[in-house]
């Protein structure tokens, strides 16, 4: 009789801390894994070691960017693949609506359409970003990364950087 | 005296802490529940003529098919417009990632026909009123990650009732 009282007490305390940190992690702010090297070196510099595989990086993902979709240029957002709604992906937003883009190693402009962006891996040469699937919605977004909570070392800010030769703002 | 007071007013705080965390609890139950089981929506506009009226439908959509893949075409789904993130549009399904879509290109002009294959991982939505919608033949496909929910049930209809009397 008091196990069973005490494991429903258990069980209701469970459910209701596991509706108040899904809430949370829903509106407010998220940790994400990050893994592979498309981001390098802003994240996970230390992946080509054996060791350095071990200790990936760990970023907040704060959810308030998702109120009015607002976003700036440089800012590094997590957003579900285009291609795979499954996936996740975490890369660097380069143009927002409106901006025109040179498209790589072309003469050509790209247009962002209304309600598109622009991402790019930090690590160009192993980065499946924009380059290879076009603009990508901003209802995809699922938060923006804003520091770096492990390892202890790395402990800091996300900072933006904005390459400035190949956009021009609209 | 001065014990009493403390412990009268250790019980309200306690209280009012209690009924704090009770609503808290209740808000995130909705939240959960709004975002992962069922969710309400107000459907107006054109573009889905005759099936969901102008002035209005409140429509009742569940995001578990959408997680679990279980949207197939003929579905009317809630979409989150690549167009304005801000905004949710309703919409059928017509195809899924690898089938080929036939659309008339613009219905009113002209009876031009065009044919798609629709690209994996993403969905051509159509609104029922060819003449009145904005859709994939607009904005192309949408990615599956768009999806917002499934419309399953029409709680009720606002009609415009128009008297002839």
């Amino acid at each position: 009789m008091g196990t069973r009282n005490f494991l429903w007490d258990f069980g209701k305390k469970c459910f209701t801390f596991g509706l108040i940190g899904l809430t949370i992690s829903d509106r407010y702010a998220s940790i994400a894994h990050v893994q592979g090297l498309s981001m390098y070196p802003t994240f996970n510099p230390n992946a080509r070691t054996f060791m350095g595989s071990l200790t990936d990086d760990y970023v907040l993902l704060e959810k308030f960017c998702l109120e009015k979709y607002k976003f700036s240029h440089g800012d590094v957002i997590a957003f579900r693949s285009p291609n795979n709604h499954r996936e996740k992906q975490i890369k660097r937003i380069i143009a927002l609506p409106g901006d025109w883009i040179t498209a790589p190693h072309s003469y050509d402009a790209l247009r962002i359409p209304e309600g598109h962006c622009w991402v790019e891996g930090d690590n160009s040469a192993s980065s499946l970003d924009s380059r290879s699937f076009g603009p990508v919605p901003l209802g995809l977004a699922c938060g923006r990364a804003t520091h770096i909570v492990w390892p202890p070392q790395r402990i800091g800010e996300v900072e933006r950087r904005i390459p400035h030769d190949r956009i021009s703002f609209g | 005296m001065g014990v009493s007071n403390v412990k009268q007013w250790s019980r309200i705080v306690k209280e009012a802490l209690d009924r704090a965390f009770f609503t808290a609890k209740f808000l995130c139950l909705l939240h959960v529940s709004n975002t992962y089981l069922c969710t309400v929506a107000l459907a107006h506009g054109p573009s889905m003529l005759p099936t969901l009226n102008l002035s209005g439908d409140l429509i009742l959509a569940d995001r578990l098919s959408v997680r679990f893949g279980k949207v197939g075409p003929g579905d009317i789904v809630l979409v989150r417009s690549p167009q304005n993130p801000r905004k949710i549009i309703t919409k059928r399904v017509v195809g899924m990632g690898g089938d080929r879509v036939t659309f008339s290109v613009d219905p009113k002009d002209s009876r031009r026909c065009e044919t798609v294959v629709v690209p994996e991982g993403h969905v051509w939505i159509a609104g029922d009123n060819i003449y009145a919608s904005t859709d994939s033949r607009n904005f192309g496909a949408v990615p599956y990650g768009l999806l917002q929910g499934k419309v399953f049930w029409r709680a009720t209809s606002f009609h415009i009732t128009l008297g002839l009397y």
